[in-house]
């Protein structure tokens, strides 16, 4: 289903799934997913509410582990290691894939103390390192400036936008490469929404990023790739400005056009 | 949402009927009732205790003995009666809290459902154990095991009372515990799950202290429970008057004081005016206690 010739010659491949299938109880939620994730660049995941976004993304760093009756099938290959193989060490992957959540969620601790929680149970005991850290990421995420002279200050003392931009600096703290996002900028304001989308558009350059999303001009802007699901199958990907332009489904052209969802 | 609960007030609603009127009324008269009883308790003890105040005075209650009944002086020092309450609490608490923070814990976010099912039956019938019957259950297991194993003359001691106590502490504050971890919102743990962070150090790095205002709370109440327990202590902690901070001696605490005396009392004499003294310590004490731990479960929105 999915053509390598949509992506360039020599593209590198960071996640590849195939036939993924995920159930929830008896409840069937993905049906055969099969979808690369190229390197260093936006892949929004698009569809009508329910249709297995989120779900397909929690599989991506294992995080539907801890749903009760949650299963897996299928195959889902990181960096060519098979992350459902018996044995593997879920830390180092979500070392590896950091994930942002829609609602932005700081830990009711000092904005330091958020950056530097990742780091802190990796085992970085080093004061200096971690402030060094903390800096950094702070800086990537776009918000060093705003909280610089309030490090530790409780991070719930800061707004929607800003919880979310700390959050993104939290996960960039652990040194993922890929990242994961689900609806990043759904709960904030226009001009908050903006920031997110030109730090994603700054982040691309040295990570993976993986992006839900319920508003198609953002994934134009943001993304690189998008992917339609629809029903809990992938309908199609392709690079965004064909998906947006010409797609070769209907269902999706559908959706695009605002026919559904 | 909001339509329909302004039906419920007067002052909206465009015509009550006669028998919610009633109902209204017969309802307001039942929860005044607890109101009422609270006021009457105070008054009562104040007015069976009052005298005293004037006549010996209530500089007598700080003497440094209770000795209710002499032939030669009468002492009526609330210390040692407060020292033995102290320190029965303390001990029990002591034992308590790790075990119910760690009871609850497991609960709230290690059992499977199967394994919290079966668990919380038997916590539920632990706190429904008559103080009667644990008091029992003290005198024949608890006190003999503590004799034997600090080789003591007996077993009736501080550390006894405060084992049964513990018994008695632990269910209220494992389920109340439990409801605080239970209510750290799932994003925080997922944040921290998502971050790498194994489940353990999720619980002790995140979900403990997010939970911490609540345990506090949970620990308060029970520990004024636990001031305010009777039977069990007046059994097994031995009744001896003592000023002491040895959990292997006798002690006997305030509630121990009341039960044991107030029945051979002469109506109205000091000595039973000073017990009524005991009584308003004691409530005054439990009150502060459930006010603190009740602002403390409000301010961290714990309480609805
Ligand atoms: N924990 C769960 N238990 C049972 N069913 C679930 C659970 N989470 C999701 N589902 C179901 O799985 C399907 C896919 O849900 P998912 O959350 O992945 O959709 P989504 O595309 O992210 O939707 P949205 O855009 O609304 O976030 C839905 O039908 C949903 O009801
Ligand atoms: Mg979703």
């Amino acid at each position: 289903m999915v053509e390598h010739s949509i992506y360039p010659e020599n593209q590198e491949m960071v996640i590849t799934t195939s036939q993924v299938n995920f159930f929830y109880g008896q409840t069937q939620a993905l049906f055969g997913i099969s979808l690369l994730i190229p390197a260093k660049q936006v892949t929004a995941l698009i569809g009508p509410s329910g249709c297995g976004k989120s779900t397909f993304l929690r599989c991506l760093n294992r995080m539907n582990d801890t749903i009760p009756h949650g299963r897996v099938e299928g195959e889902i290959f990181i960096n060519a290691k098979d992350i459902y193989a018996p044995g593997t060490d879920v830390v180092e992957l979500r070392k590896e894939v950091g994930m942002v959540f829609q609602k932005s969620n700081p830990f009711p601790k000092s904005i330091f103390d958020n950056v530097a929680y990742g780091p802190r149970i990796h085992g970085e005991k080093n004061p200096k390192r971690l402030a060094e850290i903390v800096e950094q990421s702070l800086q990537q995420a776009a918000i060093w400036d705003e909280v610089k002279d309030r490090l530790h200050a409780n991070a719930m003392g800061l707004s929607g936008g800003q919880q979310q931009r700390l959050c993104i600096a939290r996960a960039l703290a652990v040194g993922p490469k890929i990242l994961l996002m689900d609806e990043p900028a759904s709960a904030l304001d226009p001009k908050a929404t903006t920031r997110i989308e030109d730090l994603i558009g700054e982040l691309r350059t040295n990570y993976t990023i993986v992006i839900v999303t319920h508003n198609m001009q953002q994934a134009a802007r943001v993304s690189d790739y998008t992917a339609f699901f629809y029903e809990g199958q992938l309908i199609e990907c392709d690079q965004t400005p064909k998906i947006f332009t010409n797609p070769r489904q209907k269902q999706t052209e559908d959706y695009i056009t605002g026919r559904f969802g | 949402m909001n339509k329909l609960k302004n039906t419920f007030y007067p002052l909206t609603a465009p015509k009550l009927f006669i028998t919610d009127k009633l109902m209204r009324l017969l309802l307001m008269g039942a929860a005044s009732t607890s109101v009422l009883v609270v006021c009457l308790i105070f008054l009562f003890l104040f007015k069976e205790a009052g005298p005293f105040a004037f006549k010996p005075g209530l500089g007598k209650l700080l003497d440094s003995q209770w000795i209710p009944v002499s032939f030669q002086q009468e002492r009526f020092g609330v210390g040692s009666l407060l020292s033995g309450s102290a320190l029965v609490t303390a001990l029990a608490m002591l034992v308590t809290v790790p075990i119910s923070v760690l009871v609850a814990i497991y609960i709230a976010e290690i059992a499977r459902p199967g394994e919290r099912e079966f668990l919380k039956p038997f916590i539920e019938i632990l706190a429904s154990i008559p103080s009667v019957v644990l008091g029992f259950f003290g005198l024949l297991v608890v006190a003999p095991l503590v004799k034997a194993t600090f080789g003591l003359s007996t077993g009736l001691t501080a550390l006894t009372g405060a084992l049964l106590l513990s018994l008695m502490a632990i269910p209220t504050i494992i389920s109340l515990s439990e409801d605080a971890l239970v209510s750290v919102p799932y994003a925080l743990k997922n944040a921290s799950l998502a971050l790498g962070a194994s489940q353990l150090q999720t619980i002790f790095r995140v979900t403990l202290p997010a939970a911490l205002p609540g345990i506090v709370a949970a620990v308060m109440l029970g520990i004024g429970r636990v001031i305010g327990e009777t039977m069990a202590v007046l059994m097994v902690t031995g009744n001896a008057a003592i000023l002491t901070a040895s959990p292997l001696s006798s002690v006997r605490t305030m509630t121990a004081t009341i039960a044991a005396e107030m029945g051979e009392v002469p109506f109205g004499s000091i000595h039973y005016q000073a017990l009524f003294w005991i009584g308003i310590i004691l409530l005054v004490i439990t009150f502060a206690l459930n006010i603190v731990a009740q602002r403390v479960l409000k301010k961290y929105g714990m309480m609805k």
